[in-house]
């Protein structure tokens, strides 16, 4: 568990940053908190020539919902919005966390991670290198997959404030603390509005359009899991029912 | 409590670690710590990525050729240059430390790669190119290669099935799970070619037995195998018995280049090539009486130890022969034990060490019975433990249990688990489940019960065997320091605290005035072949053995003092007359203040020409009582409350013994409800990270209440028997029996993960 030899680069500036990028491309990988990166070096299922650590770059501002691209999970500023409140205890462990960057999880893509789950629910976006903002609906392609091309680097995680009179939450099942989840829902109701996300169970962060008399039963409908060695596909798909079920139920607590 | 105070004797109280400071400061001193000879190589093993194939060719050139590279070892070299490992039964299958011509799991390894770093030696690694021809794997134990088929039987068996009322029986397949200690294995080699011999330094635990079957392997006399442990082993749990097949491999590596050689696991080859717990399927039926009498119990057990026998395999199968009865007092009992081979990594050792599988099948069977008889659960086992009156009791397999009170255990489990009160509650629709387990703990292995692998008349070809002893050596230098030396090999289980507790003891000291030595150094210590931390032995003969060389010490000391009329003379003095003026000590007495003891217990003999066997010399009780719920929504088992009462005898540090009762309980917790091995229908193993593989952190682990009784062990110096391992062995049933009264099915597979209780409730 070693990493295969890699050139390693620290730069200073967002530029310096992105013409290193350029300059390597595919055969480059950005290094933030490292908390996916660095074991997958470790085990060699990642083997970049180069490694551009972004740790020095002055992205560690937050002004109300947006978020700068090194902010790590355990910032305490991410709790302002009830949904991060109660999805980040869920986002690892504290200590991966404190390392952990907020932008780091929705580049990584992971379709059972909390925030690309979060930031879909609320329909956010990220601000790029480039100035472009990318909102979260094109910015998930599907596992491990943004729309960001090689060159571009998140700068910016923007984050929709609580709107008033709507209740968000956010459920998991997974097999311990800490774990990937094996099916994780969240939702925001309120306002004549159910809005529901789903992630775990589907290849990136999905929001569906759920009858509200039966949110459960009609999100299980609209997805079609895969089983795993932990679970059956017809578990996985239960577990959408129960846990939609569960978050709509929580949400709508909430916005009354 | 701090050592400042002052107490009528150290034994028996909750004194503060003494190991505790070094590792706060980080100063630690692990495997990886350690660096006892200068520009040692690095090692990283070539492994095979299928589970069985030929190896039809291997091409070591682009790895020689790449920079910064040492050398490299093939299976080849390991064939050409030691001999198979022996085991205690014959397998037609030899064991070598890598494979040659055919590998047989995924994961065993191929060759070594040294290299100036680890970093090297793995970009190294992959540049090894092997040749495979794949080969049909056998996954299924009960399709595996049998190497030992045994039945045994005891009383009347066939006479008490035919005179029963009821017969209930269930297949019990317990899942192979590891032991996931913080830190892996490590070895040092260095081979010295002028003296024909191998010193390596490695975080084994011990049977020292499995440094002759080292040796052997190396073709090396005992003394010429020097084997020296760290002082700290980041936990081992039993699975660091193994690495001795890595001294061997890194031993041969440093062998052949003629430099020394240090190789640390690293937790993805942990995963896939240390040793797991053996994957057993246990057949078991019990005959009861209509007033629930249990008349006798026939087992039916496959063993699946993998890809090789590898000693001391097939020691799990037969550890708990002298207990197949448990806690009751059954007196027929048959059993049919038979090892297999699949393409899987080999098995070793894992806390419990046979236990689960065997209280599996047999409290679950009670269960059952309790159901089909209409008689309580617990009042069927009470009905059926052994009295208190009649210790020591001779089970039916041989096994001698020295004392307990199992009645008054188990009143006191059912006290503070509400027992009545929660039977007699309504659910209210809640799928409630209650579940018992009554568990005899043995402690102190008996080397010989691995010989009944063997017929009677093959055995009596060989040394008998009832190996058990330990020893220790307690002096005092010129100055009056005190030193004590023990061949516990400890894990992190706090031996050089109860050991300065104990000769505090003796010499009327304090425990900070002793030093304690556990670095074991097989060319230096007192050892025997069945030293080392395993079947929870510390307690009993490794604290004995302490007890014992204290003693002896504090006699001599007694004696100078006497002779020279100063019965308050202070140690110190004692001590430096002892080594600075012998002139002056009692006619024929030796010269310095240096005494060794072993301690071997007095009720273990080899196994007897009708196969019975004192398997372990003390055995502990253990009453478990789990309440959980399930979720029907999720399948999701919460366990509500637990409660566990133990009688390990006298309790040499009660904080200590509690660390025991909770680890064990985290480990039981673990098969119950999170891990499980897994491997493919190719033989791939899917766990081989913590990602898949499920060991439970602090968070997942529930509640627990503890209490314990002390009825002393007539059979160890100090009263004490075995705790380590008794809760990994009553976790799994009382959580199984919990699920099955919750959901009121008899069918429940461990691990009881959420997925696979829904599938049960669907």
């Amino acid at each position: 568990m070693k990493p295969a030899p890699f050139r390693y680069e620290r730069p200073d500036t967002v530029e310096e940053a992105v013409s290193l990028l350029t300059e390597h491309g595919d055969e480059a990988k950005v290094l933030a908190g490292g908390q996916s990166l660095v074991p997958a070096l470790n085990m060699r299922i990642a083997r970049p020539a180069v490694i551009v650590d972004v740790n020095r770059l002055p992205l560690g501002r937050v002004d109300g919902g947006r978020v700068g691209a090194l902010v790590r999970q355990a910032d305490p500023r991410l709790l302002d919005h009830p949904l991060l409140a109660e999805a980040i205890p869920f986002v690892g462990h504290f200590v991966t966390r404190n390392r952990g960057t907020v932008a780091g999880s929705l580049a990584h893509a992971d379709a059972s991670a909390e925030l690309p789950l979060c930031l879909a629910l609320l329909g956010g976006s990220i601000v790029t290198s480039r100035g472009r903002e990318v909102a979260a609906e094109e910015l998930f392609v599907t596992h491990w997959t943004t729309a960001l091309e090689p060159t571009e680097l998140v700068v910016e995680t923007v984050w929709p404030e609580p709107e008033a009179g709507v209740g968000y939450a956010f459920c998991e099942l997974a097999q311990r603390h800490g774990d990937f989840a094996l099916c994780a829902a969240a939702a925001a109701v309120g306002n004549g509005e159910t809005r529901v996300a789903v992630g775990a169970v589907v290849d990136r962060p999905t929001v569906l359009e759920v009858d509200p008399d039966a949110p459960g039963e009609s999100a299980a409908a609209q997805v079609d899991p895969y089983g795993n060695l932990h679970a059956s596909a017809e578990y996985l798909r239960s577990l959408v029912r129960v846990l939609v079920d569960r978050a709509v139920a929580r949400a709508r607590e909430r916005a009354s | 409590m701090a050592v400042g105070e002052r107490v009528a004797s150290w034994v028996g109280q909750p004194l503060e670690r003494l190991e505790d400071e070094a590792l706060l400061r980080g100063e630690g001193r692990f495997m990886d710590d350690v660096e006892p000879v200068p520009h040692a190589g690095h090692a990283a093993i070539v492994r095979s990525p299928l589970a069985h194939a030929r190896i039809v060719g291997l091409d070591a050139s682009a790895a020689l050729a790449y920079p910064g590279v040492l050398g490299v070892l093939t299976g080849a070299d390991v064939a050409a240059m030691s001999r198979p490992f022996p085991a205690g039964v014959d397998s037609p299958i030899p064991y070598y430390s890598a494979a040659h011509e055919t590998a047989r799991y995924a994961g065993e390894p191929l060759a070594v790669v040294v290299a100036r770093d680890r970093y090297v030696a793995e970009d190294a690694a992959e540049l090894v190119e092997v040749e495979y021809e794949p080969l049909e794997p056998v996954l299924d134990p009960e399709q595996g290669l049998v190497v030992s088929d045994r039945s045994f039987a005891y009383g009347a068996v066939d006479e008490a099935f035919a005179a029963a009322d009821v017969v209930v029986h269930g297949r019990y397949p317990f899942p192979r799970w590891t032991c996931c200690p913080v830190e892996t294995y490590g070895v040092i080699c260095d081979w010295d070619a002028a003296a024909g011999a191998l010193t390596a330094w490695a975080n084994f635990q011990g049977p020292y037995t499995l440094h002759s079957v080292a040796a052997a392997a190396l073709g090396l006399r005992g003394s010429k195998l020097r084997l020296i442990t760290p002082r700290d082993s980041g936990g081992s749990f039993g699975i660091k018995a193994t690495v001795y097949a890595y001294v061997v491999l890194i031993g041969l590596a440093s062998r052949k280049l003629g430099i020394p050689v240090r190789w640390t696991e690293d937790r993805m080859e942990h995963f896939a090539g240390s040793a797991t717990a053996t994957g057993r399927i246990t057949g078991l039926e019990a005959a009861f009486a209509a007033d629930g009498e249990l008349l006798a119990l026939r087992y039916d057990a496959i063993e699946d130890v993998g890809a090789y026998v590898r000693a001391p395999e097939p020691a799990t199968l037969y550890r708990m022969h002298g207990s197949l009865s448990g806690a009751y007092r059954v007196r027929n009992v048959a059993t049919r034990n038979r090892v297999v081979l699949t393409n899987r990594c080999p098995t070793g050792l894992n806390r419990g060490f046979g236990g689960p599988q065997v209280y599996l099948a047999l409290e679950r069977v009670m269960d059952t019975a309790a159901g089909q008889l209409g008689i309580d659960p617990a009042e069927l086992r009470r009905r059926n433990l052994i009295r208190a009156g009649e210790f020591p009791y001779r089970t039916a397999t041989g096994g001698l249990y020295d004392s307990g009170d199992y009645e008054a255990c188990l009143d006191r489990a059912l006290e503070l688990g509400r027992y009545a009160e929660r039977r007699a509650e309504d659910a209210g629709g809640r799928l409630l489940g209650i579940g018992l387990a009554c568990v005899v703990e043995p402690s102190i292995s008996n080397m010989g019960y691995i010989t009944l692998a063997n017929t009677a008349e093959e055995r009596a070809d060989s040394l008998p065997k009832s190996g058990n002893a330990e020893g220790a050596t307690v002096s005092v230098s010129a100055l009056g320091g005190i030193t004590v030396r023990v061949g516990t090999t400890p894990q992190g289980q706090g031996h050089a605290t109860v050991c300065a507790q104990i000769v505090a003891d003796a010499l009327g000291v304090s425990p900070t005035e002793v030093d304690v030595l556990t670095e074991l150094d097989t060319s230096t210590s007192a050892w025997t072949v069945a030293s080392g931390n395993y079947s929870s032995r510390f307690s009993g003969v490794g604290a004995g053995a302490v007890h014992l060389a204290a003693q002896k010490l504090e006699a001599k000391v007694q004696a100078i003092r006497d002779h020279l009329g100063e019965d308050s003379l202070p140690l110190r003095r004692v001590a430096g007359i002892a080594h600075w003026n012998p002139d002056a000590l009692p006619p024929g007495m030796e010269a310095g203040l240096h005494e060794t003891a072993f301690f071997a217990a007095p009720n273990l003999a080899p196994p007897d020409e009708n196969d019975r066997v004192a398997s372990s010399a003390a055995h502990g009780f253990i009453v478990d009582l789990a309440v959980v719920e399930v979720s029907r929504e999720t399948g999701e088992v919460t366990v509500l409350d637990y409660v566990t009462v133990h009688d390990a005898g006298t309790v040499l540090n009660p904080a200590l013994f509690e660390g025991q009762v909770r680890g064990g309980f985290a480990h039981g917790i673990a098969p119950a409800l999170f891990e499980r091995v897994v491997y493919d229908e190719d033989g791939n193993l899917l766990t081989g990270t913590f990602m898949d593989y499920l060991c439970p952190t602090g968070p997942d682990l529930p509640p627990l209440q503890t209490a314990h009784l002390e009825t002393p062990s007539p059979f160890t110096p100090l009263g004490a028997k075995g705790v380590g391992e008794g809760n990994t062995m009553s976790v799994p049933v009382a959580i199984a029996n919990a699920v099955a009264d919750a959901i009121g099915r008899e069918d429940v597979e461990l691990p009881l993960t959420a997925p696979r209780v829904w599938e049960l409730l669907a």
